[in-house]
């Protein structure tokens, strides 16, 4: 569109620029016109096909941009999920489903019955079935759940003989599993770019700066006359806490040696006493997980469900206690948010990996010394299959309590503090929509469907299908209870938080599955990988039954420990190039800065002593070829302006001579 | 020029599409929530101009406290009274999503500049800052916040420490300013 702000001026540099080509130029611009257009219309078209663009537009106008990328974060969710099931569908699923009807043929793997770890008892129950006895193996994935395509001990499945080729199962799941937790980082770090960008560069001043508050401070997109008060008053209390914080930070600097050594003291109080709270959280829910495998043949749904209500507890005990904490701690507000945010992060996500802790702890666990088949074969004789049941659980009950609390918690609250005018309620005040609080949750979840994909591959459509309904009701509950919180979060500044707690939470998801690939016997009596030590041997044997021996060495070379060594340091050394050239560029524009200073208070000043050619009078010199429109002191004059007196450039004069 | 019948001709249409940053779909919205606004007389005219009370009335422009100043900025009127559709679409193409930062910025500036005159000082920033919190006294800053607020403000946008920010300061801090795009936005 070039340097032209309107239409009209547009339309002019349009026509004196089509005046001046030839004939053949202009079809050709004519050409690229229409095609430019041609693209606008179909991104119009597939723009329309986006996933909840009424509501989310609907959500905008009424709270502004602040929540909106809460709910764009779990657009983007469904998404992930989706992409990740048809990734598991068509790869490991299909191959199984359309075999007999494409001319395939399956070999299961051998059972032989010599072998005690193949034993795999089946839990079907038998006889007359009661009807709560399904639900009861619905919500816990036991019962008729085990076997089918739900968990992975179905897929006992060696490979697949199609005519002309022979498509190797376990070699599918295992690079699928891989595929799907590179796809994952490689998507969110893609959407997490533009903002880190900006971070990075908005960090060298302070946390948020007041330009941004002030130049951009106002949501043009609110319509909703409420939502515009509440957004002025949402302002005001944002721009008195940030200049609070300036004169607490200011009040730290000045802190006496003495002051300075109790506040540390306290905080080293505060972290330990933290650390002790976190431990015992840590220890209830490694007990709670043993005592139900422990009780887990009396099949009770309460107790199956018991390391699902723990870490729920916990994580609903501590974002409290925290909170209280963190104001004996005295830092400045902002960093105050941020800290307690991370600990809630930290004790919700640890909370995951420490379930599967206790769970691998049993399942390696034998009664009489080292184990028989590598794990306990006795009380697990198919334990992948516990773990995706441990998994689905987890997923099943979170969404539970998610539309529980909404229910039995957030409408009644509504409803009490609308027609119940007493001081207990007034003062619990309206339910708030907390950002951070909601986006734990749902990084929570996703946690453990990507740690739970491996053992339960229907598990991203179950998320998909979970998320979507969430959306529905968190978008009900936002619009009838919540009023927005009183300390907005700011959108540019939240979709990076989003993104980079959605990273920790997948790197804290790798470990265990990367544990239980790698580390861990894979179960003898179900599964894919029955042929197998461990579940990762299947691409080391690929490798070596390859018919090309240079591929194989290859393949082989790239896996080795010198290649490995090498890329590390050669990381090393790119990443301090650099952060090198940040330094350097950061101490250029430093330079610029200094520069422009410098000269613009040389404008300042009287000119006379630095260009005693230039004659000092009201108008302009003759030589000085300013056309009228040099506008009077103060302004830049408009490009193509240019004074040149005796050789030299003086058009940045050309005001002084003005003002003088 | 303009649009006289209810109906926008398709070779004016194309030319707004590549004119402006809107779409089709978004001029055609435009045009009838446009027509909407203009009283039964004006209808016939050849270039009718929106009075600035009824463009007021936009539910989009309701709630926004920098309404008149986004009117006359944007309106090309000798009394910077009321829009033509040409003017309207200007003041759509430059709030919408592909409008490029430097267009944003540009318009963000005139806006902010309450006394037209090329520079953002003291006045107009304690005038900015009124409309953001509200106009009633319980709703001000005090006096000391608002000059604290005001030499913040100065001392981050303002490069060459004249004690006003001109459009090339006030570009720079804007490019760096991560919520200045989402936020300067309407869309019908």
């Amino acid at each position: 569109m070039g340097a032209c702000v309107c239409v009209c001026a547009c339309r002019e540099q349009r026509l004196e620029q089509d005046r001046e080509l030839s004939s053949w130029r202009q079809r050709r611009r004519s050409l690229h016109r229409s095609l430019k257009r041609l693209r606008a219309d179909l991104q119009e078209r597939l723009s329309s096909l986006v996933l909840w663009r009424g509501d989310i537009h609907l959500i905008e106008g009424m709270f502004g941009t602040g929540i909106l990328s809460y709910f764009s974060f779990l657009r983007f969710l469904v998404l992930l999920n989706l992409v990740i099931f048809l990734l598991m569908f068509s790869f490991v699923m299909l191959p199984i489903i359309i075999a007999p009807h494409a001319g395939g043929n399956v070999t299961f793997n051998q059972a032989d019955g010599q072998n005690v770890c193949s034993v795999y008892p089946t839990s079907a129950r038998r006889g007359l079935v009661i009807f709560h006895e399904h639900i009861t193996d619905l919500l816990s994935g036991g019962g008729f759940l085990e076997q089918t395509y739900l968990f992975y001990g179905y897929y006992k499945v060696h490979a697949i003989s199609f005519p002309g080729f022979t498509y190797n199962l376990p070699l599918a799941y295992l690079l699928v599993t891989v595929a799907y937790l590179c796809l994952s980082l490689v998507w969110i770090v893609q959407r997490s770019a533009t903002g880190f960008k900006r971070n990075l560069i908005q960090d060298e001043d302070r946390f948020q700066s007041f330009c941004n508050k002030i130049f951009a401070g106002w949501d043009c997109c609110i319509t909703n006359e409420d939502a515009a008060r509440l957004k002025r008053s949402s302002l005001l209390y944002e721009l008195k806490t940030d200049l609070e914080e300036e004169r607490i930070k200011q009040k730290i600097a000045d802190r006496s040696r003495k002051e300075r050594c109790r506040i540390y003291t306290i905080r080293l109080i505060l972290n330990v006493f933290v650390i002790a709270v976190l431990a015992a959280c840590f220890y209830s829910i490694y007990r709670a997980t043993i005592f139900s495998q422990k009780a887990q043949m009396e099949k009770m749904v309460q107790i199956c469900y018991l390391p699902s209500i723990v870490i729920t507890l916990a994580n609903f005990i501590t974002p409290l206690l925290f909170s209280v904490i963190i104001n004996f701690e005295d830092y400045s507000p902002a960093f105050e948010i941020r800290f307690t945010l991370m600990r809630c992060v930290f004790m919700r996500l640890t909370s995951i990996g420490v379930l599967l802790f206790s769970l691998w702890s049993q399942i390696t666990q034998c009664k009489e010394g080292p184990c028989l088949c590598g794990y306990n074969h006795q009380l697990y004789s198919c334990w992948e299959t516990r773990v995706g049941q441990e998994m689905y659980k987890l997923t099943v009950f979170d969404f539970i309590i998610i539309a529980a609390v909404t229910i039995f918690v957030e409408f009644p609250r509504k409803l009490m503090v609308n027609y119940c005018g007493c001081g207990l309620m007034r003062w619990w005040g309206q339910q708030e929509f907390a950002i951070p609080q909601n986006v734990l949750e749902i990084v929570y979840g996703q946690t453990i469907c990507w740690i739970g994909t491996f053992y339960c591959p229907l598990l991203p459509a179950i998320c998909t299908i979970k998320y979507f309904f969430i959306f529905y009701i968190k978008k009900v509950s936002l619009v009838n209870n919540c009023r927005p919180a009183t300390r907005p979060f700011r959108a540019s500044s939240s979709n990076f938080f989003f993104l980079v707690v959605l990273l920790i939470g997948l790197a804290l998801a790798s470990l265990p599955v990367m544990v239980g690939v790698g580390q861990i016997n894979c179960s003898q009596a179900c599964g894919p990988f029955v042929n197998y030590t461990v579940s990762w041997e299947v691409l080391p044997r690929t490798v070596s039954l390859l018919p090309n021996k240079a591929l194989r060495d290859l393949l082989f070379a790239l896996a080795s420990e010198a290649v490995a060594v090498s890329l590390f340091v050669i990381t090393c050394v790119g990443m301090f190039y650099v952060i090198a050239l940040a330094g350097a560029h950061k101490r250029v524009i430093n330079q610029l800065r200094e520069q422009l200073v410098m000269s613009g208070s040389a404008r300042n000043l009287k000119v006379a002593s630095s260009i005693p050619e230039v004659a000092l009078s009201e108008t302009p010199h003759p030589d000085c070829s300013c056309p009228a429109g040099c506008r009077p002191a103060g302004l830049t004059p408009p490009p193509g302006c240019e004074c040149i007196h005796e050789g030299v450039n003086v058009s940045r004069y050309c005001e002084a001579l003005w003002v003088i | 020029m303009g649009a006289t019948a209810s109906h926008l001709g398709k070779d004016l249409l194309s030319e707004y599409q590549e004119l402006t940053f809107l779409t089709k779909q978004e001029i055609l919205l435009a045009h009838k929530r446009f027509t909407e606004l203009l009283s039964r007389e004006d209808k016939n005219l050849p270039d009718p101009r929106a009075p600035t009370e009824a463009i007021l009335t936009l539910p989009e422009l309701k709630s926004n406290p920098f309404r008149e100043r986004i009117v006359r900025v944007f309106s090309t009127s000798e009394s910077r009274d009321g829009l033509t559709f040409e003017d309207f679409l200007d003041l759509l193409s430059a709030f919408s999503d592909s409008a490029t930062l430097e267009i944003k910025s540009h318009y963000a500036f005139r806006i902010f500049d309450f006394d037209d005159d090329g520079t953002l000082d003291e006045n107009d920033l304690e005038k900015l800052v009124n409309c953001l919190t509200g106009e009633t006294d319980e709703t001000r800053l005090t006096p000391d916040e608002m000059k604290q607020l005001i030499s913040n403000i100065l001392e981050e946008s303002d490069i060459d420490k004249d004690g006003t920010v001109n459009l090339s300061e006030f570009q720079h801090v804007i490019s760096r300013s991560p919520d200045f795009v989402s936020s300067f936005k309407i869309v019908l």
